[in-house]
């Protein structure tokens, strides 16, 4: 079977989990990585009712039509890609569950038009909350992130973080000051965005955290 | 020593000594002073030498408009040179040196260049060295640019971190003062999103300080909407509404605190921008105006307000406006002594007379100051009298004893935002002066950016602005209350007067006092024919240094206009250009240095790689293990090495960093078909095809191999280097030119780790480490692919060869990427395994002529590199088209072939190939060597090339000329298959 042990994130190296601090609480900006989630990119027609509801019955969840937006059930989150692309994610999940969740899929949707492909190996999840987070993406990524013009949680974009590509998905509101976003990057850029995060989130003050 | 600390006033803090130094010696300010403002106090007035004659210069301004005061801020890494000691605010330990002077300031031998005086007029440079005397530039440039010049920068890496920011707002207002204030209040009463943005070390403004100015601001600082920056000059109006902005956040301390960046940079986008930039005040020219002492009417104010410092003990004022007053009752207020007005009108409102008389200074109205009198510093002023037709009179009335002369000749609206992105400027007769012109993007301005100087007037018409932009982001603004200020009486109406000298007047006027240009320079460019404003400051670097003439511009204008007998608007005004004021390159350069300036993609395995000695080599981003080194191995020893082992036992090499792109859908087949140019239809599942991709113009353009996996998926393989654009161009076909295809593509480059096993003995290293894949020849043969297991773990295997040998190529998720590829080297121990890197992988692909990106150039056709055959004549792909075109099917095309080296020599990738018996200069070139290396398998030193006639030539020998290292390698042409033509060993 597969050994869970030797799954390794392309963060690995950086030995994050050692490096956790004992007051997060205290640092403006918390890092840490979302280890390993697991991700099937959907492409497929959302006018088509059967393609709804195949996802519907497979995920739990329909895909969101609204540009940048994303649908969860609470287990599986559906981010909007393009207008005939998603994103299927779930975290803390199995080592298993992403074969499982696109093997339902494609039996969900049968002869339909639509592809499904595994994706969760090539990303890599970073967690970003705490008081001064939004600030720390704004260095390097032309976005606007006010609510008002991104639209808090529920909210997703395809964007650019210092030069290295990102998906990112606001994960908690920032009413209480505290706002929190997950950056999916490709793996291959994850040693690169992180070394750059910590960097720009310096001046603020920087606490890993395990989330 | 003329200015002095006065006993009481300013907005310092008496109770926070700073200590000092400037050129060595120590010195002691207060907290709220600038470098000027303490260097005044302690009766510094020399500041820096003229950029071309040495002159001594004093301060001039208090601000960014500063000319002469030019400083190195700093020492060691940190230094910083031509900064403007009006704007570098006072810290304890500070360090500055002063500039262009040598052997001190006090003694500068360069200032015989004065003496000189007419060869450094304008046009200097074209007069001496164009022409003849071209060649005598080359000598004598280092004399030249050493004797003129401003600081000298650090060759030191800056030690400071350099931040950006990207900001949006409703409503961004530049300038913080009277009308900046109220229309950032307006603006943030609607709820809009407002950044106000002020250069100075506080906001304010005129108003800094002021009781009614910290109630507004802690106002505006309480509100969530409002974004207050201090110290951060908006430097730059560019399209779309987009700003830019410099925060000194760190610049008025010695250095940063950790993590702390010295400057931010600010890119702001905003939906409207209210300018309310303010205005500043211009000079009046006479002879000698450069003297240490002279100095702006509104500087000598703020000294004494802001900093409580007097400019001088005789004060002497020259104005031909009422806003001198204004510095008059500041000075008298704060007990300074002005001993005489000198004011070019002949009647003056009361409020100024009587502001006059309450200073008991002499009044001489209807005259001018003609000269600036003293040695290395003012001491004196000749006076003459003054009609507003003629002029002033020859023959000074009288002499005046001063130590400092104040001279106000108006105000110039500080108009270059307004102009970046605007129309060009209006010219208002009674202010004479340009104000801002049509807005070509959605800003308005307010307050003396506008021409209005009166406080009230300018609180009403910031909050109007506010109230304005707030409206146009379609939100509601409240009514503001404004501030009671008295309406001013003075009227600030100037006198149109430019130039005062008389006739005959002694002395050089400066008009453009940073870079020494006169007002007989440009009466000179008048004489010699550059008569447009965009000559004129060409010919004469007039408002072109630092300070891009915020002092001069207008008076330059006025003069040209006197020469021309034109009108100032019809003269014209030059375009302002960002930055408004000097934006350092760390600023701009942000985080982006070191590892930051490019990301580095690393694949599953880099670790693995590093850790057993791997030499990494940069791929575009990605980098790739070149060599594993053993021992003191040269490069070429370590590729020999580890090729020999692979054709002799088995090796690994890490492919991950190929593009991968999943084909799904029902017409994958019929897509592949259209995209590649040899056929896909027929490819059947569980087989992979090598492919060839054309650009629409016929070029070759990516190769790699597909794999069919299923009826309706595939799995597209490309170079590293075109993995994203492939993708791009699959995207682009499926959505405008094929939209009625049922397809979708998408990236699982990263998805997959992927590593190539080569050798005769990688069948039996699979088939040890594989928990369930029949590896013999007829279950997997050649081009198969299978789905298959190691240790539980899902894995692609495909059996294709880069090489020529046995290989197979490992697909499995790039989570266990370093897990498998251990796995298999652990199997593959007692076999001799080994990994190798892209040289030896080079090296192996040559031996065997396959093309890689060094052939696939972009000016290459398939029928070049002998894959005509890859080339449908039976169905329509990209490029085929285009493919029949003349040139690319020229048989003169140069033709790929082999080269070995005939004498040993190493072969250099883009020699020349020339025949061996042409003896012309240079030689007729045949063609280029585009890869390269020492074959272990041949024992010599082989080449692919691009030759005219290549395959008639097999045999011939030619000579590999490599001109800019004088290395010819004589050759001989080869088949490019060196190894193993038949493809035996791969098909065992």
């Amino acid at each position: 079977m597969i050994d869970s042990y030797l799954r390794q994130s392309a963060l690995d190296h950086l030995g994050l989990a050692g490096r956790t601090s004992e007051e997060p609480e205290k640092a403006a900006v918390r890092l840490g990585e979302k280890l390993l989630p697991a991700a099937v990119n959907l492409r497929g027609d959302v006018a088509d009712p059967a393609f709804v509801a195949a996802l519907r019955e497979a995920l739990g969840v329909e895909p969101p039509s609204a540009p940048n937006t994303v649908a969860t059930n609470g287990e599986v989150a559906l981010l909007w890609l393009g207008p005939d692309e998603w994103l299927a994610l779930q975290h803390g999940a199995a080592p298993e569950a992403e074969a499982q969740m696109a093997a339902k899929l494609r039996d969900a949707l049968g002869d339909l038009h639509a592809a499904t492909t595994e994706v969760g190996e090539q990303y890599v999840c970073i967690h970003l909350a705490g008081p001064k987070a939004r600030e720390v993406i704004e260095k390097g990524c032309p976005l606007d992130l006010h609510p008002r013009a991104f639209g808090g949680v529920g909210h997703c974009a395809q964007s650019h973080l210092s030069k290295a590509t990102i998906l990112l998905h606001q994960v908690s509101p920032g009413e209480d000051g505290e706002p929190a976003f997950d950056l999916y990057t490709r793996r291959s850029f994850a040693d690169y965005l992180w070394r750059w995060l910590e960097d720009a989130a310096g001046e603020y003050g920087v606490a890993i955290v395990a989330p | 020593m003329s200015g002095y600390r006065l006993s009481s006033g300013g907005q310092i803090d008496r109770a926070r000594p700073l200590s000092f130094a400037f050129d060595g010696k120590r010195y002691q300010g207060y907290a709220g002073d600038t470098l000027a403002s303490a260097l005044l106090a302690n009766g510094v007035d020399l500041f820096g030498r003229s950029f071309k004659y040495h002159r001594p210069r004093g301060l001039f301004s208090a601000g960014v408009e500063e000319p002469n005061a030019l400083v190195t801020l700093r020492s060691g890494a940190r230094a910083e040179p031509n900064t403007r000691a009006t704007v570098v605010e006072l810290y304890d330990g500070l360090e500055a040196s002063s500039q262009n002077r040598w052997p001190s300031l006090a003694f500068d031998v360069m200032a015989m260049n004065q003496l000189a005086g007419p060869l450094f007029s304008a046009g200097f440079y074209y007069k001496t060295f164009m022409g003849p005397t071209r060649k005598a530039w080359m000598l004598y440039e280092y004399f030249i640019r050493k004797a003129a010049g401003l600081g000298a920068g650090t060759l030191l890496p800056d030690p400071d971190r350099y931040e950006e920011m990207n900001a949006f707002c409703d409503v961004l207002v530049v300038g913080a003062g009277p009308a900046g204030l109220m229309a950032a209040t307006a603006a943030a009463s609607s709820g809009a999103r407002v950044i106000l943005a002020d250069e100075q070390s506080a906001l304010g403004g005129n108003l800094r300080g002021s009781a009614s100015a910290q109630e507004n601001l802690a106002g505006l600082a309480a509100l969530d909407n409002v974004t207050l920056l201090a110290r951060t000059t908006v430097y730059g109006y560019y399209d779309d509404n987009t700003l830019g902005a410099v925060e000194r956040v760190a610049d008025h301390v010695a250095a940063p605190a950790e993590g702390q960046p010295r400057e931010r940079h600010w890119t702001i986008r905003a939906k409207q921008v209210v300018l309310a930039t303010g205005a500043i005040e211009r000079p009046i020219i006479f002879g000698d105006n450069d003297k240490p002492g002279v100095m702006l009417a509104d500087a000598g104010r703020l000294y004494v307000e802001r900093h409580g410092v007097a400019p001088g003990r005789r004060v002497a004022v020259f104005a031909n406006n009422d806003g001198a007053y204004r510095s008059v009752a500041a000075l008298t207020t704060a007990g300074v002594a002005v001993s005489a007005i000198v004011d070019a009108r002949r009647e003056i409102g009361a409020e100024a007379q009587a502001i006059a008389a309450a200073s008991g200074a002499e009044l001489l109205l209807g005259q001018v100051v003609t000269r600036a009198l003293g040695g290395q510093r003012l001491s004196g002023i000749e006076v003459a009298a003054f009609d507003p037709v003629q002029g002033a009179r020859d023959g000074a009335q009288r002499q005046i004893s001063a130590d400092c002369l104040l001279v106000s000749g108006g105000w110039t609206p500080t108009i270059h935002l307004a102009s970046q992105a605007g129309g060009p400027a209006r010219w208002d007769d009674s202010l004479t002066a340009f104000l801002p012109g049509e807005a070509s993007q959605p800003w308005r301005a307010a307050g003396a950016c506008q021409g209005t100087l009166d406080s009230a007037a300018c609180f009403a018409e910031g909050a109007q602005a506010g109230a304005e932009a707030a409206r146009a982001c379609g939100l509601s603004p409240n009514p503001v209350s404004l501030p009671g200020a008295k309406t001013e009486p003075l009227a600030d109406v100037p006198l149109p007067v430019w130039d005062a000298r008389p006739p005959h007047g002694k002395g050089k006027a400066f008009v453009d006092l940073q870079h020494d240009v006169t007002a007989s320079d440009i009466s000179l460019a008048h004489r010699e024919g550059f008569r447009s404003v965009e000559h004129l400051k060409r010919y004469t670097t007039l408002g072109m240094a630092t300070d891009q003439g915020k002092t001069s511009n207008v008076t330059g204008l006025a003069l040209m206009a006197r020469e021309r007998k034109l009108s100032i608007p019809e003269v014209g005004t030059t375009r302002f250009r960002p930055p408004y004021t000097p934006v350092s390159l760390g600023a701009l350069a942000g985080q982006a240095r070191g590892s930051h300036f490019r990301p580095t993609r690393r694949t599953a395995m880099h670790d693995w790689h590093v850790e057993n000695g791997a030499e990494m080599q940069a791929a575009g981003l990605w980098l790739r293990p070149r060599i594993y080194a053993q021992g003191s191995e040269t490069v070429e020893q370590a590729y020999s090495r580890e090729a020999r082992q692979v054709r002799a036992s088995v090796g690994m090499v890490d492919v991950s960093t190929l593009g991968k792109i999943d084909v799904q859908g029902l017409d994958a087949a019929e897509f592949l078909n259209r995209v590649y140019s040899n056929g896909f239809l027929k490819l059947p599942e569980g087989k992979a095809r090598y492919g060839l991709m054309l650009r629409e113009d016929g070029f070759l353009w990516d190769d790699g191999t597909t794999w069919r996996l299923s009826e309706t998926q595939f799995l597209m393989t490309t170079t590293t280097a075109n993995a994203a654009p492939v993708l791009s161009q699959l995207e682009f076909l499926l959505a405008a030119v094929w939209p009625e295809l049922k397809v979708a593509v998408t990236s699982v480059t990263e998805q997959w780790a992927g590593m190539a096993v080569s050798g005769p003995k990688s069948r039996e290293v699979l088939a040890s480490v594989l928990d369930d894949l029949d590896m013999s020849n007829e279950a997997l043969p050649f081009m198969g692919v299978r789905k298959g297991h190691l240790n539980g773990l899902p894995v692609l295997v495909a059996r294709l060869s880069f090489s020529g040998e046995l290989a197979y190529e490992v697909y499995c998720g790039a989570h266990h990427g370093e897990a498998v590829w251990s796995r298999i080297l652990e199997a593959g121990k007692p076999f001799g395994m080994i990994p190798y890197g892209v040289e030896a992988l080079g090296t192996l692909r040559i031996e065997k002529g396959h093309v890689a990106g060094p052939e696939l150039d972009g000016r290459t056709t398939a029928e070049d590199l002998g894959l005509a055959g890859m080339t449908s004549r039976k169905k329509h792909y990209i490029g085929s088209s285009m493919l029949k075109r003349e040139g690319l099917t020229d048989p003169a095309r140069l033709k790929l072939v082999g080269f070995v080296s005939a004498d040993g020599g190493k072969i250099r990738a883009g020699a020349h190939l020339v025949a061996a018996n042409d003896t012309s200069s240079p030689p007729r070139s045949l063609g280029h060597i585009t890869s390269t290396t020492y074959s272990p398998a041949l024992e010599k030193y082989i080449a692919l090339g691009l030759l005219e006639d290549g395959p008639e030539r097999v045999g011939e020998k030619l000579v590999a000329t490599y001109p800019l290292k004088n290395i010819d390698v004589d050759v001989e042409v080869v088949s490019s298959h060196f190894f193993d033509p038949e493809g035996s060993r791969m098909h065992v």
